[in-house]
């Protein structure tokens, strides 16, 4: 039984289906990667599982049990943590207090441990708004990390950072993963990276799955290759 | 050994500040004092107020309202139950805190500008509730305490005697208030620097990430609404004792809700010290706007006219300007 499935959810905005139909499992201990190209439903998806969102129709499950139920707030204590696309961080509290915020539903390991294990001994009582983005995101990443979680959500982790963070960040998903007995979900545009850590890759495409597979079998499949010439080439590098 | 500075640094003014208000009396006139005692209730209230709005981010246009629920607890309970007036105190915070989570409701749903309103209308609502229900609170005449000498500890008919000496009155409400606001100052202190305000300043910063961190942002902001009308309680029922033991639905009219905006904000949202600032700014500059003339509606006008000065020359407040101030004391060790 996967550890997070995703049963034909469905999600309307006004006249749009944000998400169509879709089904998703991942396993325990897997690194699955979430692609697609703008618009096609990612971080709507995100905002379903973490409960920002409700689905119209559909049913999303972890470890067995639904989630439907739980309300946002609780979704930290099941054992689901998040980062989001544009960086939301509590930019007036320190970088120490950020985390330990992180900890406010369900404590782990200790905040300073955390730090240091991500490389930011060196601006615990910072401000967060000062920061540069990269220690931004690796903030955020902490933050989540501060619960203790079972399953990791990360929402394109990868943007804005500088081609040699990019290769850092790919080992540091795959360390984090060991370290803490991870699942982990990412939805990234950068195509290098999701290729290069995911165990398995999903492919959205307004808002309806289009395919699924080992990231070879993805990057062969002619429907994944239609919708991004079709629509936008995937990213190889940095803009 | 940033962090030993700063705490260092913060116990030295805590400590400078407890002196500054011990000794301040001395050169006080007694009816100085009674202005300052006045004062002192508004920091209290202002202290609550920055809680809510500085460190969770809610506004509130209904604190007046809140001073109001304190106010009249105490005078009830005083005038027609046979309460010692400073027992009421503790009381009427616990009161204004409950009024304080009600008024709390509507900031699950509504945020910025229709949370200002909705809580406007409370303020708005109350001297006409106050008025409506005048058998507990009676309307339009007010509770007069004033006579009631067998219950108040807080003598209007002459010294007050404390640990065996003799105060004057005024000095005695002086030393109430502001001992009462420090006491409350030093636990908003402890408060926003613990796990509750960091869920406060959580909810202000970002709420999406507040609650996908655990945080409970409806309880969180409804908690601080709560809190916020124990400080507001706190300052009402005082407000009570050192407006000559008289309170009315006029002396909580929604301008009161204003003015104590306008202390939070020239005091610099955000800012504790800077509260006590924001309080001496509306108890004393519209009376030396009422100086500078009399003609009708011109210390209006001045006032009006400060409050612009101060946002223009200084953004973050009275309180910002103190924090610039110390701050190369402290990151200068």
């Amino acid at each position: 039984m996967p550890l997070l499935s995703v049963e034909h959810v469905t999600r309307r905005f006004g006249g749009v289906v944000a998400v169509d139909d879709v089904s998703l499992g991942v396993e325990s201990g897997q690194i699955a990667g979430l692609i697609g190209p703008n618009g096609a439903g990612k971080t709507t998806l995100f905002n379903l599982i973490t409960r920002l969102y409700r689905p119209d129709s559909g049913e999303i499950a972890f470890d067995g049990e639904s989630l439907l139920r739980t309300p946002p707030h609780r979704i930290v204590r099941r054992g689901i943590a998040r980062t989001f696309q544009n960086v939301e961080l509590f930019p007036s509290m320190t970088v120490l207090e950020n985390v330990l915020v992180g900890s406010h539903g369900r404590g782990g390991r200790s905040a300073r441990e955390l730090l240091g294990e991500l490389g930011l001994d060196a601006v615990v009582h910072r401000r967060a708004a000062g920061l540069a983005f990269g220690t931004m995101k690796r903030l955020e990443l902490a933050r989540a990390l501060a619960s203790s979680p079972r399953l990791l959500l990360l929402d394109e982790p990868a943007a804005g950072l500088s081609h040699e963070e990019v290769e850092e960040l790919g080992a540091l998903i795959r360390r984090i993963r060991a370290s803490f007995d991870l699942t982990v979900l990412l939805v990234e545009h950068h195509m290098n990276l999701v290729m290069g850590v995911a165990d398995r890759v999903h492919v959205l495409d307004f808002g309806r799955k289009l395919a699924e597979g080992s990231p070879a079998e993805v990057q062969r499949n002619p429907a994944v290759i239609e919708a991004y010439l079709g629509s936008e080439r995937p990213q190889h590098a940095p803009a | 050994m940033s962090r030993v500075v700063r705490i260092a640094a913060g116990l030295v003014a805590a400590a400078a500040a407890v002196a500054l208000v011990l000794v301040l009396p001395h050169w006080l006139s007694d009816a100085r004092a009674a202005e300052f005692a006045r004062a002192g209730c508004f920091f209290i209230a202002i202290l609550g107020l920055n809680l809510l709005t500085g460190y969770t981010g809610q506004i509130s246009l209904g604190h007046g309202a809140l001073m109001a629920v304190g106010a009249y607890t105490t005078a009830i309970l005083t005038a027609n139950h046979g309460f010692r007036d400073l027992w009421t105190i503790p009381l009427a915070g616990l009161v204004a805190m409950g009024a304080g989570f009600l008024l709390g409701l509507p900031a699950r749903r509504l945020s910025g500008l229709y949370l200002a309103l909705a809580t406007f209308a409370f303020a708005v609502a109350m001297p006409a509730l106050l008025k409506r229900f005048s058998g507990l609170t009676g309307g339009s005449q007010g509770i007069n305490l004033f006579d009631k000498a067998l219950t108040r500890s807080t003598g209007a008919l002459g010294p007050v005697h404390v640990l065996g000496r003799t105060v004057a009155t005024n000095d005695f409400l002086y030393y109430l208030t502001w001992g009462t606001g420090l006491v409350l100052a030093a636990a908003a202190w402890v408060l926003v620097r613990g796990r509750v305000g960091r869920a406060f300043r959580a909810v202000r910063d970002s709420e999406v990430a507040a609650a996908s961190s655990g945080i409970n942002t409806g309880f969180y902001k409804m908690l601080a609404f709560g809190i916020s009308g124990f400080y507001a309680g706190v300052g009402g029922s005082l407000f009570v004792l050192v407006s000559n033991w008289f309170v009315s639905p006029t002396t909580f009219a929604f301008d009161k809700s204003l003015l104590l905006v306008v202390g939070a904000v020239v005091g610099g949202l955000g800012s504790l010290a800077g509260m006590a600032l924001g309080a001496l700014f509306i108890q004393f500059v519209p009376s030396w706007a009422g100086n500078v003339s009399n003609a009708p509606g011109a210390p209006s006008v001045f006032f009006g006219a400060a409050i612009v000065l101060v946002m223009i020359l200084l953004p973050s407040g009275l309180g910002g300007v103190l924090r610039k101030l110390t701050e190369p004391l402290t990151t200068r060790l």
